[in-house]
Formats: structure tokens, C-alpha cells, sequence
């Protein structure tokens, strides 16, 4: 086997292991570099936290990972996004189905203005699918594992907009995991809920890591410590740290990332 | 209170504590040696604000981690403390409990026999074990911390030495037998004293650089700082 061949295959090997994989990501808003050359690789089945103070780059990057930068006037990127091994901004890639396997949440609860059932059937509808019998199927199953369907079981016909903002934010998911996506980005999810309310969503992040690869940004220090398996502390563009959220916590390498987790951030 | 205001006054105490239990010790070592139980009356008296900054201590450690929710290295100060703040504690319990013998024992011990047991070197050698942890925990200077591990041993000597002292001494006199044993429970007391001080150098260096030494054979130098 010649040279070239053998560490192709240990680089395809190593492109496995990971989920998602950043290389060298630049990105700029025009003038202004928003993102100075971050690697990272990030594990399938774990919960990622990204951190840092407003501005630093941390939801340009989670959005790099389904191409949601792309309508952003004046955006540009160099490096390189890799899901399971695949360059996404390949030309070849179909941002359609790409997106199809990464679900994303919002900081705002965002259910169409539809009934329960027809929000997280909407992702299935659109695709073509119209088994009414597979659609109940999927649409019970999705509500069973955001733990809302008790709740609303009786209600599938009513308006989205009824439910609590807790409940909208858990139909979102629900709507997000119909679809069956891989990975799953998070945007600030719990930022415009109750205690109570963010409980259960990180209760269900817990549960949802057997399933899917999730990436959450988020402002909330104890959030990041109590959810994530790894956290990123950006900074600038930058990552500062990049280390298991055990470490991150309790001992950290670096004195910026103790300075912010710590509330003494200048 | 803010974060930083809230564990520079649980610092303040817990220099406090170790400045109260350091005058017990000292006054213990001289009624001891000079068998003053006037002295020793005063080290049973201040026992009571000994308790007293302890259960205080404790207490703003509970409300640091309650209210504050610290991580990293506030959290490790915040565990640190509570841990010296016991010790330290405890070291105050001995300092009592030397004190005690004093008040009830009529009898001061012979010079000789003080001397044969070492008692002046124990003492000085515990005492600036404990001034090197208040300098370690006061300038937040881990080296300092790790000089006691060494010391420590010199008190492990002497108590090791004062068997066979003792049991020599009882074997010529054993009239003496109730004086020697009481001798030997100051000299375990003191011997406690100094691996009281080492947990607290422990402590203090888990704080200052996340390094854990309990049950640990390697007490060598610290690793760099951030």
C-alpha cells in the first residue's frame, strides 16, 4: 500500500470519529472578521457549549454548521466544515438535504401560526410524505420524547399559539426532531424562558444526546456546567479554550476563560 | 454583595482564624512550659470564640456557594476554606485540650524530662509550620505551603523518639507512669497538630493550583502558574 493511500485512510478514519470538524474557519461580514481561524472537532452523541460574551463569534459559527450564513449580505468564509467527514460547502452538496439532518432551535420560541399537529408534521409534509397513519405516527412519537404530548394530546388541533412559551419552545423541538436530524443546533433556547420551563428543555437536551449530536450556545454559565459534555469559550473571533466542561469549570488553562466564567471579565 | 466583596471578607476571616487559633497555640506552649494555668484558664476561655468564628466561617461558606454559585477557582478558595476553617479548628481543640492538663495537673513537669522529650522543638517546630500555611494562605504563595512537608517530619521524629524515652524513664521510676502518659498524650496532641498543618498546606496548594496532594506520596515542587 503506498504512503499516499495509508494516510488517507487514517485521515478518513479520524474524519469518523468526529461529527463535525472545523479547520481553520475564517469569516467576515464584509469588512469586519468575525471568526479568526477556529478548529474544532466536536463528538457524535455529545453536547457541545459554546460561550463567551455577546459579539464573539459563537452563533456565526454555530451557524456555519447548516449553511444559514449563506443569506447574510456580504458574508464570506474560507476554511473548512466538515459533517461526518463531508465538506458541507462542497458544490456539490445539497443544502436541502443537508439541512434536513440539523435541526436547529431558536432563542425565540417560533411555531408557525398553525395547529400543534400541523407544526411538527410540517417538516414531513414538505417533504411529501402524506401517509396520514405514518404522519400521527411520527407526529406522537416526536411530542413523546419533548415530553409535551400529555400535555397536549386532546389539543392537536388547536393553535400553536396557545401554548406557553415553554411549551411553544418544546413544540419547536418536537417539530425539529420529526424530521429526524442527526445533530442538533441550539441558539440560546432557553434565554426567553422560566425556570421551570428551561428545567425541562435541558432535562430533554440530556436525553436527546443518546439520539443526536447537539450544539448549544448559550449565555448561561450553570446552563453550560449542567448540560454540556464540552465547552468552547470564545472570545473575540477565537477560541480561547476548547476542553471537557468538567475541566472548564473547575480548573481552566486559561485566565480568560477563568476571568469569564468567572464574572471578572474586564 | 458582589462576588469579589463577598470572598475577600470570608478571606479576612479566615486570616482571623488563623491569627486566633496561632495565640492559643503559643499561649498553650507557655503555660505548658513555664506550667502556668493562669495562662492556660485563658487558652480554656477563648476556646469559646474559637467555636464561635468557626460556626461563622461555615456559615458565610454556605451562603458564598448559595448565592453566588462560584466555579474554578472561587470554588476550589470556597471548598479550601471551609476544610482549613475545620482544621484549623481542630488545631484550637488540641491547644485546649494541653491547656486542661495544665489547669488540673497540680505538679509542674521536671525541666529534665522537657527537656529529654523535646517539648521546646516540637512546639517551635509546629508553630512555624503554622506560620509558614498563614504566609502561604495570606500571599496566596504555594511554596511556602509545601516547606511544612518537611518540617512535619521533624515532629514525627521527635514522636517517635519519645517512646522510647518514656518507656526508659517508667522502667527506672513507675511512680512516674501517671506523669509519662499524661507527657505522652501532649506529645500525640503536638504530633497531631503538625499533620493538622499539612491538610491545611494540602488545601491551600488544591486552591491555589488545582492540584490535589491528599493520600498522595508526591509532595514535590508546584507546577507553573497561568
Amino acid at each position: 500500500m503506498s504512503k499516499k493511500n495509508k494516510e488517507s485512510i487514517i485521515e478518513s478514519s479520524i474524519k469518523r470519529k468526529y461529527k463535525l470538524q472545523a479547520k481553520d474557519v475564517k469569516v467576515w461580514y464584509g469588512d469586519f472578521m468575525a471568526i479568526k481561524g477556529v478548529s474544532m472537532d466536536i463528538k457524535a452523541n455529545k453536547v457541545t457549549a459554546f460561550i463567551g460574551p455577546s459579539g464573539c463569534g459563537k452563533s456565526t459559527f454555530l451557524r456555519l454548521f447548516n449553511r444559514m450564513n449563506d443569506y447574510v449580505d456580504d458574508f464570506k468564509m474560507e476554511g473548512e466544515i466538515n459533517i461526518d467527514g463531508k465538506d458541507i460547502n462542497n458544490k456539490n452538496i445539497n443544502v436541502e438535504l443537508l439541512r434536513k439532518q440539523i435541526g436547529m432551535v431558536f432563542q425565540k420560541p417560533n411555531p408557525f401560526p398553525k395547529s400543534i399537529f400541523e407544526n411538527v408534521a410540517y417538516g414531513l409534509q414538505i417533504q411529501g410524505l402524506k401517509d396520514k397513519k405514518f404522519l400521527q405516527e411520527r407526529v406522537e412519537s416526536s411530542l413523546k420524547q419533548v415530553a409535551l404530548w400529555d400535555e397536549v394530546k386532546d389539543d392537536l388541533n388547536k393553535s400553536a399559539l396557545a401554548l406557553s412559551g415553554g411549551q411553544q419552545q418544546r413544540l419547536c423541538i418536537a417539530r425539529t426532531l420529526a424530521v429526524e436530524p442527526s445533530i442538533i443546533l441550539m441558539d440560546e433556547p432557553t434565554s426567553a424562558l422560566d425556570p421551570i420551563s428551561t428545567a425541562k428543555i435541558e432535562e430533554l437536551i440530556y436525553k436527546l444526546k443518546d439520539k443526536y449530536t447537539i450544539v448549544i450556545v448559550t449565555h448561561n454559565m450553570q446552563q453550560a456546567s449542567r448540560i454540556s459534555d464540552t465547552t468552547a469559550f470564545f472570545y473575540l473571533g477565537e477560541i480561547i479554550e476548547y476542553d471537557k466542561t468538567n475541566k472548564i469549570f473547575t480548573n481552566p488553562e486559561k485566565q480568560q476563560t477563568e476571568n469569564y466564567i468567572t464574572g471578572r471579565f474586564g | 454583595m458582589n462576588l469579589e466583596d463577598h470572598r475577600e471578607i470570608l478571606n479576612q476571616s479566615g486570616l482571623e482564624m488563623f491569627q486566633l487559633v496561632r495565640k492559643q497555640l503559643i499561649k498553650s506552649k507557655e503555660a505548658f512550659l513555664t506550667h502556668d494555668s493562669d495562662l492556660a484558664e485563658e487558652v480554656l476561655h477563648t476556646e469559646n470564640r474559637v467555636n464561635g468564628m468557626d460556626l461563622k466561617i461555615d456559615r458565610d461558606c454556605e451562603r458564598f456557594i448559595a448565592l453566588h454559585n462560584p466555579v474554578a477557582g472561587d470554588l476550589r478558595f470556597v471548598l479550601a476554606l471551609r476544610k482549613i476553617n475545620f482544621d484549623l479548628e481542630r488545631i484550637g481543640d488540641h491547644a485546649f485540650g494541653i491547656s486542661s492538663y495544665i489547669v488540673e495537673v497540680d505538679t509542674p513537669v521536671d525541666q529534665e524530662v522537657i527537656d529529654k522529650l523535646e517539648f521546646e522543638q516540637m512546639y517551635e517546630a509546629a508553630l512555624s509550620m503554622l506560620d509558614d500555611i498563614r504566609a502561604a494562605y495570606k500571599d496566596g504563595n504555594a511554596k511556602k505551603a509545601r516547606k511544612v512537608f518537611k518540617k512535619d517530619k521533624v515532629l514525627n521524629k521527635i514522636n517517635l523518639n519519645s517512646f522510647a524515652v518514656i518507656s526508659a524513664e517508667v522502667k527506672k521510676d513507675p511512680n512516674l507512669i501517671d506523669q509519662y502518659l499524661l507527657l505522652f498524650s501532649v506529645i500525640k496532641k503536638i504530633e497531631r497538630v503538625g499533620d493538622l498543618i499539612t491538610n491545611i498546606a494540602e488545601e491551600i496548594i488544591f486552591y491555589l493550583e488545582a492540584e490535589v496532594l491528599k493520600h498522595s506520596k508526591k509532595k514535590g515542587p508546584s507546577k507553573p502558574s497561568k
